[in-house]
């Protein structure tokens, strides 16, 4: 093993937040910092395959109180990559099903020593309450509709990687607004760096509140198509409904499923991203998914490198990389 | 030296009898006897010179938990949080377990008021047997046990045609209804305000349209019936409106608002805290003032407190696990101060008429209300100018889920006192001279 420069990381000195709770909160600039210290990490370990020793010593703790097994094995890859040592745990139950509140289970594996808890849970503000009562830093894997910071800004990279800058570009995010916490998170940091963002779907689906805060809204998937440049088709969250939105996943289909057809209304250029799990058939075809203007894929590798780069950042890693 | 109490140079403020000025009031055997200077002396004196003399408030929607869920509050520590707050007379819902629907229900509470040996508490008995919402419980038992109102609160009477027999049936025992008007299938799974708030933080909302369909449903009943509707902690521009304009037709509708509603919007769930979490949630800024608008017309007649204590186990959790509600009774006139007549909405003669005589009035409580010669000797004496800091954790409640901790607040309740006896003060010792019958000092 040798020492490498400590310049090939970005300066860490400019990230001040002890927790990475949600992207509304954050500056364009710490935005930026991630999504480059992003690129720093993929491009050191080789498209996020070998490991660097730049967090030896923290101990991350996934606590999901929701399913997950991407958003999981990413924070837990990323973790292990800069050689930090992880903890599971995870619970589909309610924490009160089980007696202890969720902030008990948290402060009890605080208590084994972890720096990092990354948690993913069903309800919005969950990592917010948790960041009130714990020392560590909190890192959210997604709470409830609220927010998914990192995968807002795993897509914003995979965009940026194909198109550099991101101001003027049109991004319309298309399906289940009202449920989705990427929606939420790509539609703040989409903002932050200056593109045009179009949340279209069914009108039970899409509130029209987002005007309010300079979002296009839209029902017609149709009329807006020929304007993107970007496409991220969300998935339908059947399991946060209470009484079904639209009449039928046939008709959802007809109006919103990115097909084939419809690509011809898009620009020659478009990028069709997608958080996944991806609904063959219902938000996308196979043809669309697979074809040539989808990054679905690079999308998941991405996710190891915003995760290596949050973790890193929140976690206090060093400069110096061991090779 | 004679017995009683005699409170001089206060700001006597009662609204039952048009007064607002400086004078001494002297209390004998549990009644006003006389409002005046040169009163002579009694066996206990208190200086009121710079405060304000009230008549005692009283709040018509308080819960007290017991029994049942004891470990929210108990009779004994919410009549005490009562009279911290300067309420001598509460009405307390029957969000029990076993739910208040049996006379031994009603007289359990009345027997441990009586132990408690603080306020008067009055009992809102269930509407529904077991507060299930389906068959008539027991009016005629009830009233003759003592209840003086009836309600499923805080549940919302959700069926129409329990509502339409309730207003019938209570007519006979000329006894009041109150609902807190909210549509169940419109607000399932619902935490806060549907607006622009949610939208951005993806909570789940309750759109105002549910309490605006039950409160216009309830005016149609009560006009129908002939009944007594009283609506509890309205909360929206289009509910407010339905009063106003039911009031106008000469509908028997009354109705409350807590003052977390007028100090409070939807904003404050950004930081995604339970205490923010209320039934009604808290609503955005055109709603806010439309209630107040409604308290400065008139079309909402009372201030209540909404006290609904919760054990820090249950409210401190994920928003969605945590209940509604918070408790009030010791903030209430503070806020009343702080937010509507320092602000100039509501002068102390309209405030009094909100927190004390409309509400005895609304439950037909005589001789509350008033410091009218021979109403009950039921004063509260208020600082009006004292700053304090919210605190909740030395609170008299049992429990601390409030949304103003750390808020600074202006006007002290000083003494409270009920029938002739001074029950709670935080005046200095030089105020009081004599006997004080059962004092908690603070």
């Amino acid at each position: 093993m040798s020492l490498e420069m400590t310049d090939a990381l970005p300066d860490r000195s400019a990230w001040t937040q002890r927790h990475l709770l949600d992207l509304e909160s954050l500056s364009a600039e710490e935005i930026t910092l991630i999504l480059d210290t992003a690129d720093h990490f993929k491009e050191l370990t080789d498209g996020c395959r070998r490991k660097i020793s730049v967090l030896v010593g923290c101990t991350c703790c996934n606590l999901f109180f929701e399913n997950s097994t991407r958003t999981r094995t990413s924070f837990s890859l990323a973790a292990r990559r800069l050689g930090a040592d992880t903890v599971e745990f995870s619970s589909s139950e309610s924490s009160v099903s089980k007696g202890e509140s969720f902030i008990d289970t948290a402060k009890t594996l605080e208590a084994m020593n972890v720096d990092v808890m990354v948690v993913r849970h069903a309800t919005p503000g969950a990592p917010h309450l948790l960041a009130q009562h714990l020392d560590c830093s909190v890192v959210s894997a997604g709470d409830g509709p609220h927010e998914h910071p990192t995968q807002g800004l795993l897509d914003i990279l995979t965009i940026r990687q194909h198109r550099g800058d991101l101001a003027g570009l049109t991004v319309a995010l298309v399906g289940d607004i009202s449920h989705s916490r990427t929606a939420r998170s790509n539609i703040w940091a989409l903002k932050k760096l200056g593109a045009h963002v179009i949340v279209c779907g069914p009108s039970t689906l899409v509130s029209p509140f987002w005007e309010e805060v300079g979002v296009e809204v839209a029902y017609d998937l149709d009329e807006i198509l020929p304007r993107c440049d970007v496409l991220n088709l969300l998935r339908i969250q059947f399991e946060r409904q209470i009484t079904r939105p639209f009449p039928s996943v046939r008709e959802y289909a007809l109006l919103y499923a990115m097909t084939s057809e419809r690509m011809r209304l898009a620009k020659s250029d478009i990028l069709i991203t997608a958080p996944g799990p991806i609904n063959r058939g219902v938000e996308i075809t196979s043809e669309v998914a697979d074809g040539p203007h989808s990054v679905i894929l690079d999308q998941v590798t991405n996710g190891l490198a915003i995760r290596m780069a949050v973790l890193w950042l929140v976690g206090g890693g060093r400069n110096e990389v061991y090779r | 030296m004679t017995r009683g109490v005699i409170i001089r140079n206060g700001r006597i403020v009662d609204p039952s009898q048009d007064l607002d000025r400086e004078t001494d009031l002297l209390i004998e055997d549990g009644k006003v006897v006389a409002i005046g200077h040169d009163l002579g002396n009694a066996g206990c004196t208190i200086d009121a010179t710079g405060w304000l003399v009230l008549p005692g408030l009283v709040d018509m929607h308080v819960e007290l938990r017991e029994p049942g869920f004891e470990e929210d509050e108990v009779i004994h520590t919410g009549t005490a949080a009562a009279l911290a707050g300067g309420f001598t007379t509460i009405a307390c819902l029957p969000s029990t377990d076993p739910p208040v629907d049996t006379q031994a229900g009603v007289e359990f509470i009345l027997h441990q008021a009586q132990r408690a040996n603080h306020c008067h508490v009055a009992v809102l008995a269930s509407v529904s047997k077991g507060r299930e919402g389906e068959q008539l419980a027991e009016i005629g038992s009830l009233v003759a046990a003592g209840a003086i109102g009836f309600t499923d609160a805080p549940l919302p009477i959700h069926n129409a045609e329990l509502m339409r027999r309730a207003l019938q049936y209570c007519r006979m025992f000329d006894r009041l209804i109150l609902n807190r008007p909210r549509v169940i299938e419109l607000t399932r799974n619902g935490i806060m305000h549907e607006g622009l708030v949610s939208t951005l933080l993806g909570l789940p909302g309750l759109p105002v349209e549910a309490e605006d369909v039950m409160t216009s449903r309830d005016v149609r009943l009560a006009e129908a019936t002939g009944g007594r509707v009283h609506l509890m902690s309205l909360s929206s521009e289009g509910s407010v409106e339905l009063v106003r304009r039911a009031k106008a037709r000469g509908v028997a509708v009354t109705a409350d608002v807590s003052p977390s509603h007028i100090a409070f919007g939807d904003e404050e769930l950004r930081s995604f805290d339970p205490n923010f979490k209320l039934d009604p949630p808290l609503r955005s800024r055109n709603h806010l003032e439309a209630c107040i608008e409604g308290l400065v017309d008139g079309t909402i007649d009372c201030i209540a407190s909404a006290h609904a204590p919760r054990a820090s186990e249950k409210k401190m959790l994920e928003l969605d696990m945590a209940p509604f509600g918070a408790i009030g009774l010791e903030t209430a006139l503070a806020t009343v101060n702080s937010r509507l007549i320092e602000t100039g909405h509501l002068s102390w003669s309209d405030a009094v008429a909100k927190l004390s005589t409309n509400p005895a009035r609304i439950l037909g409580l005589e001789h509350k209300g008033s410091l009218a010669v021979g109403a009950d000797g039921d004063v509260t004496l208020v600082d009006p100018h004292a700053d304090w800091v919210v605190n909740p954790h030395i609170f008299q409640s049992k429990s601390s889920n409030t949304p103003f901790s750390g808020c600074e607040l202006r006007g002290q309740v000083m003494s409270t006192i009920v029938g002739g006896q001074l029950r709670c003060s935080v005046a200095a010792e030089s105020r009081i001279d004599g006997s004080t019958g059962g004092l908690v000092r603070r």
